[in-house]
């Protein structure tokens, strides 16, 4: 029999000889350990870690490993490879070496069992038809585990950086301030829009100030998500002032053709503020206005 | 009349509060029954409070359009209060707009609006 055997035929192998793979891994436990961290150490991977470390980790993931190859259950690797990845990904490892890692296991165990069944060929390819699929299936487990905790971290840090960075500023009664700083995407803005037009009915605003000199670029659906949000207000009976438009991002609205006709937009903030305050009919208006934008 | 909307009249304004979401035909009948008003009254505003409203559609936005005009040629402007964040997103997003009518934040706010202007507005 040979490895490109049909997987069914290999299937039935499988249950007899797992067993016995499981035993002697088990039964090479030290030695496989100690060659697997050694290979891990030789390519220059987990840097950041200790070599106790390293060590203690290794020894989970070994009798983790052993323990999938012989009950055919990720559940108790893919828990530990998530817990794994909540502490090493603070500090700075990669996802390279992560797989790099699994990748090498895979490699030493299967080295051992050419050097156990050598004298057997076909012993070797057989053992080899039950390893390899239960191997790739631990490795794939590891690497998802580890990807998926990534993106969790990173969500959530991409939650913190918009709750932090959208404050509505209420500057004196019924006035209020939306300095937008960073990076506008469509998902951002739409939340801006809600937080504003929250409170807009909270604090009975009769003028806002958007302010966006902290924005370095704009694109078509943000500008038409600025042009919406000036006309909620509108709708809800304030009067938005648009400031600090940067020549650029000037430049791009034009180019884009959105239409700004309605639109009050004033070069800095402290012209429009002084706008704001015309509104409310706190400066001497230049001509004649109901308080209306 | 429709049941579900309360008009009073204050001063020189009527003020019709809505309780809930409006059928089509009580649209209609509300603003038929406004324009109507204007004359018997000598209202010389409107305010429209849809506070209650979850949502404002082509249709509500085109007969509070017709109501403002018809009030406007009967001599009252047309004030629409109480449009909620989740309402003005929808109408936004929809594209319709309620121009040239008035919009204010609440009655006190359209109040003062009114009161502010002379009795021949400009727009509403």
């Amino acid at each position: 029999m040979t490895s490109t055997a049909p997987a069914d035929k290999a299937g039935e192998h499988t249950d007899e000889l797992l067993p016995e793979l499981v035993a002697l891994l088990r039964d090479q436990r030290t030695v496989l350990r100690e060659e697997w961290v050694r290979r891990i150490t030789d390519a220059g991977l987990l840097k950041v870690m200790s070599p106790e470390e390293i060590f203690a980790e290794v020894t989970t993931v070994y009798d983790n490993y052993v323990d999938v190859l012989e009950t055919g259950s990720v559940e108790t690797l893919q828990a530990y490879a998530r817990d794994l990845s909540e502490r090493i990904i603070p500090r700075g490892v990669e996802t390279d070496e992560v797989l790099g890692i699994v990748l090498l296991l895979r490699d030493v165990l299967a080295r051992s069992l050419f050097v156990n069944y050598q004298q057997n060929a076909d012993m070797l390819n057989k053992i080899l038809d039950a390893y390899e699929p239960a191997a790739n299936r631990i490795a794939v487990t590891v690497g998802v585990s580890f990807v998926e905790e990534r993106e969790r971290v990173i969500r959530e840090q991409q939650e913190a950086i918009r709750d932090l960075s959208t404050p509505v500023l209420q500057v004196r009664d019924r006035l209020l301030i939306l300095p937008i700083i960073g990076m506008l995407d469509a998902q951002r803005a739409r939340q801006l829009t809600e937080q504003l037009l929250g409170a807009i009915q909270s604090s009975r605003a009769k003028v806002v100030v958007i302010d966006i000199t902290g924005v370095a670029a704009i694109d078509l659906t943000v500008a038409n998500h600025i042009v919406q949000t000036v006309e909620a207000a509108r709708l809800m009976g304030a009067s938005a002032v648009i400031t600090g438009l940067s020549s650029k991002i000037a430049q791009t609205l034009v180019d884009l053709g959105v239409d700004l006709s309605m639109m009050n937009t004033v070069g800095d903030l402290q012209g429009g503020l002084e706008e704001a305050e015309r509104l409310m009919g706190l400066r001497p208006a230049v001509g004649d206005s109901d308080g209306e934008g | 009349m429709p049941g579900r909307v309360a008009i009073l009249k204050q001063r020189d304004y009527l003020i019709a509060t809505v309780q809930g979401d409006l059928s089509d035909e009580e649209i209609v009948a509300l603003r038929d029954d406004l324009a109507e008003r204007v004359g018997r009254y000598r209202a010389r505003a409107i305010i429209v409070d849809v506070t209650a409203f979850d949502v404002i559609d082509s249709f509500v936005a085109r007969s509070l359009r017709a109501l403002a005009i018809t009030a406007r040629l009967r001599g009252a402007r047309t004030v629409v209060v109480g449009i909620q964040p989740d309402v003005a997103i929808a109408m936004v997003q929809f594209r319709i707009d309620l121009a040239p009518l008035v919009t204010a934040l609440d009655l006190d706010e359209a109040l003062r609006i009114l009161d502010a202007t002379p009795r021949r507005a400009h727009d509403g």
